[in-house]
C-alpha cells in the first residue's frame, strides 16, 4: 500500500505461484494507481476556483488501473516473455545438469508481475535477486524494456500535470528539472564505475552484475531505479563503486522528486517548486504565487512538513540503528561501508523505494518494524500535508499573474528549483553520506579494504 | 459508510481483475505465443531436463569451460550473491582464493568475470575473454591434438554472441550452450569427481 515494496524474502522459496500473483499484483497496481489518484487531486485543487472538492478518488483509481495500468501491463508482460520471462503455472522444475548434479528451477507467472512491479514503480522482484534473475530479466533486451518501464509513467506523468493546470510548458519545466538531475547522477555514477577497485587488485566492478548486462546498464539502472523510487534491482547495490552508492542513496534521499513514483513525483516536486516560489518570494519581497494561487504560511507549511518529514524519519532512524545492539546486529560490512547499508535500508524505506544494499539482514524484527515504520511515516507522511494543501490552494481565488508574479515557466525558475532541492538534500544528509560513501571511496583509492 | 462500502467493493472488483484475470491472460497469450519461453527455456534430451539455457550451472570438471562464481553454488533456491561493498575485506580474500585456484589452468592474466561472483548467482554468461583463456584446460583435460584444438578455438569463437541487436548489452558467451557443443563434437567426459569442489 505504501508503494514501497521493501523485500526481505526470496519470492521463490517463500510465496507460493497463488500468493504472488493474488497478494503482490494487487498491491502494486494499486499503489501506483493511488499515487495517480492524489496526483490528480493536487491537479484539481490547484486548477480549483474557490471549491472544496478535490474528485472522487474511487473513479481516479479505477480509470488508472483500466486505462494506464493494465493495457501497458499487458503489452510489456509479452514482450518479456518473448525474452524469456518465464510465465506458467507449474511447480518447480528438477534438472540434471551436465555434469550429474540436480538444480531446482523455480517457475511462476513472473512476467505478469515483473510489468505492473516496474511501471507501477513498486520494485521488489519475483525472484529474490529481482531483475538480476534470468528468469525476469533474461537478455539486454529485457532489460532495456524493464528500465524503461520504470520511466516512462513517472515522467509521463509530470507533463500530464502540466496539462492538468493548464500550463503545460510549466510541466515541461519541471521536467526538464527532473532530467537534468537524473543526468548528473548517471555521469557521476558511470564515471565511478567505470572506474577499477584498487583494493581487490584493479579488478573492474563486476561483483554482483551480471555479464550480459555489464557495467553500463547495470550503473543507469541503479541510478534510475532509485530516482524514479522503483526498487527493483538488476545488479547488487551492496557491491556498487562507493560514488554510485552514494548517487543511488542520494537519489532516494532527494525524495520522490526526480521522477519519483507514479504519481507520488509529481506531488513531490510540486512541494519543492512551492517553496521555490516562496524563496523567490521572499527574495524580491512580494507574495509568492504558483500557478495562479497566492501562497500563503499555511501552504509552505505543509509544503516544508511534506519536504523535511521523510529526512528526518530517515536520519534519526539511522542513528539511533547506528547505538543499539538490533541496529548493529544487521550489518554484514564493517565500517563506513556497514553505515551506508544502514542509511540506504531507511532512506529506501522512507522514500518509497524499496531497493537496499542487501547485505544488511533486514528480516530481524528490528529492522521490520522500524523500516516498517518509516515506510509509513515516509508515505502517508508526504500525502497527507500534499492533500492538505491541496484542499488549502483549492478553495483560492485565482490571481492573475502580475508583473511582480516570478514565472514558472522560464529556465530561470527550473535553475532555482534544482538548486533548492540539492541544497536541501544536500544540507540534510552531506554529513552522513561524508561518514558513509565519501569515506569509503577514499579508501578504496588507497586501497585498504576492512 | 456509503464510501466504505464502495471502497471495499472496488477493491474486490480491482483485485479479482489484477490478481487473477490479468496473471491468467498473460499466461495464456504467452503458452500460446511463446510456449517455450514461457515455460524457461528449457533443455531436454534422452527424457531429462538438463536446465535452462537462461541460468547457469555449475561446472567444475576441467574437461568443461566454468562460468563464473556464483555465491549460492548455482542453486536457484534461493538465488543469490555476496553482498560485499567494494571494500569489503571478505570479497578481496575471496578474489584471491579465487585466483589462486585458477592459476595452474589459466596462465596469464585471469579475466574479472572468472573472479568476481554475478549478482544472481546464476549468471549463464562469461566473457569471451574468459572463454578463450579457458580453451588450454579443456583441451588438456580432453587431451585434444593441436588440430582438435584448433577446432575447438573455432567453437568458442562461434559461440561468442554479440551484444543484442548489435546495440544492447555486452558480447558473451553462454557456458551452458557452449559445454553442449563441446560434448557433442569431443563427446561427453566421465562424470566421476564432478561436483567435489
Amino acid at each position: 500500500m505504501t508503494n514501497t515494496n521493501w523485500q526481505a524474502y526470496p519470492g521463490e522459496t517463500t510465496l507460493s505461484d497463488l500468493t504472488q500473483p493474488l497478494g503482490l499484483n494487487v498491491q502494486n497496481f494499486l499503489s501506483a494507481a493511488t499515487g495517480i489518484a492524489v496526483m490528480a487531486a493536487l491537479a484539481r485543487g490547484i486548477t480549483g476556483r474557490q471549491s472544496s472538492g478535490l474528485g472522487n478518488f474511487w473513479v481516479d483509481l479505477v480509470c488508472s488501473i483500466l486505462y494506464i495500468l493494465l493495457p501497458i501491463s499487458i503489452i510489456v508482460a509479452v514482450i518479456l516473455v518473448s525474452q524469456g520471462v518465464v510465465q506458467n503455472f507449474s511447480h518447480y522444475i528438477d534438472a540434471k545438469t551436465l555434469e550429474g548434479g540436480s538444480q531446482i528451477l523455480p517457475m511462476g507467472p513472473a512476467a505478469s508481475q515483473v510489468a505492473i512491479k516496474q511501471l507501477g514503480t513498486n520494485g521488489g522482484g519475483f525472484f529474490g535477486v529481482n531483475s538480476a534473475h534470468p528468469f525476469e530479466n533474461p537478455t539486454p533486451f529485457s532489460n532495456f524494456i524493464e528500465y524503461l518501464s520504470i520511466l516512462i509513467i513517472p515522467s509521463a506523468l509530470v507533463y500530464s500535470f502540466g496539462i492538468l493546470v493548464n500550463r503545460r510548458l510549466h510541466g515541461i519545466m519541471l521536467l526538464s528539472a527532473m532530467f537534468i538531475i537524473l543526468f548528473a547522477g548517471i555521469g557521476i555514477s558511470l564515471w565511478s564505475e567505470f572506474h577499477v577497485n584498487p583494493a581487490i587488485g584493479g579488478l573492474p566492478f563486476m561483483e554482483g552484475k551480471e555479464v550480459r548486462f555489464g557495467i553500463f546498464p547495470s550503473a543507469l539502472w541503479s541510478v534510475l531505479t532509485t530516482a524514479a523510487s522503483n526498487g527493483s534491482v538488476n545488479a547488487m547495490h551492496d557491491s556498487l563503486s562507493p560514488l554510485a552508492g552514494l548517487v543511488a542513496i542520494f537519489n532516494m534521499m532527494l525524495g520522490e522528486v526526480v521522477f519519483g513514483g507514479v504519481g507520488s513525483g509529481v506531488y513531490g516536486i510540486v512541494l519543492f517548486a512551492i517553496l521555490t516560489v516562496f524563496i523567490a518570494g521572499l527574495m524580491v519581497g512580494r507574495t509568492p504565487e504558483y500557478l495562479g494561487k497566492k501562497i500563503e504560511t499555511r501552504d509552505v507549511f505543509f509544503a516544508v512538513i511534506g519536504v523535511l518529514l521523510p529526512c528526518a524519519v530517515v536520519l534519526i532512524l539511522s542513528s539511533i540503528s547506528l547505538v543499539v545492539p538490533g541496529g548493529l546486529a544487521g550489518l554484514s560490512n564493517k565500517g563506513p561501508h556497514g553505515l551506508s547499508q544502514v542509511l540506504y535500508a531507511f532512506t529506501s524505506a522512507a522514500n518509497n523505494n524499496g531497493s537496499a544494499f542487501a547485505g544488511l539482514n533486514a528480516s530481524t524484527p528490528y529492522f521490520t518494524i522500524l523500516t516498517s515504520i518509516a515506510m509509513l511515516l515516509g508515505r502517508f507522511g508526504v500525502i497527507i500535508p500534499v492533500l492538505a494543501l491541496s484542499d488549502s490552494l483549492g478553495r483560492k481565488k485565482y490571481t492573475p499573474p502580475s508583473t511582480g508574479t516570478f514565472p514558472t515557466e522560464s529556465s530561470l525558475f527550473v535553475i532555482l528549483l534544482i538548486s533548492v532541492i540539492v541544497i536541501v538534500g544536500a544540507l540534510t544528509f552531506f554529513p552522513a553520506l561524508t561518514l558513509g560513501p565519501i569515506i569509503e571511496h577514499f579508501l578504496m583509492i588507497g586501497g585498504r579494504t576492512l | 459508510m456509503r464510501n466504505l462500502k464502495s471502497g471495499i467493493l472496488i477493491f474486490l472488483i480491482m483485485a479479482v481483475l489484477t490478481g487473477v484475470v490479468y496473471p491468467l491472460v498473460i499466461t495464456v497469450i504467452s503458452q500460446t505465443a511463446f510456449p517455450d519461453k514461457a515455460n524457461g527455456s528449457l533443455l531436454s534430451g534422452d527424457g531429462e531436463i538438463h536446465g535452462s539455457i537462461l541460468a547457469g550451472q555449475k561446472f567444475t570438471l576441467p574437461e568443461y569451460f566454468w562460468p563464473r562464481p556464483s555465491i549460492s553454488e548455482y542453486n536457484a533456491l534461493p538465488s543469490g550473491a555476496s553482498n560485499q561493498g567494494p571494500t569489503s575485506e571478505a570479497l578481496r580474500q575471496a578474489v584471491e582464493d579465487r585466483s589462486r585456484e585458477l592459476t595452474p589452468y589459466i596462465s596469464g592474466q585471469i579475466p574479472a568475470d572468472l573472479l568476481l561472483a554475478s549478482g544472481s548467482g546464476l549468471d549463464p554468461h562469461i566473457s569471451p575473454d574468459a572463454a578463450l583463456v579457458q580453451i588450454d584446460h579443456v583441451a588438456q583435460a580432453r587431451n585434444l591434438s593441436a588440430e582438435q584444438k584448433a577446432h575447438l578455438r573455432e567453437l568458442v569463437n562461434q559461440y561468442i554472441e554479440q551484444p543484442q541487436w548489435g546495440v544492447f548489452g555486452a558480447p558473451r558467451v553462454n557456458v551452458l550452450r557452449l559445454n553442449l557443443a563441446v560434448d557433442d563434437t569431443f563427446g561427453k567426459p566421465p562424470l566421476e569427481g564432478a561436483n567435489q569442489h
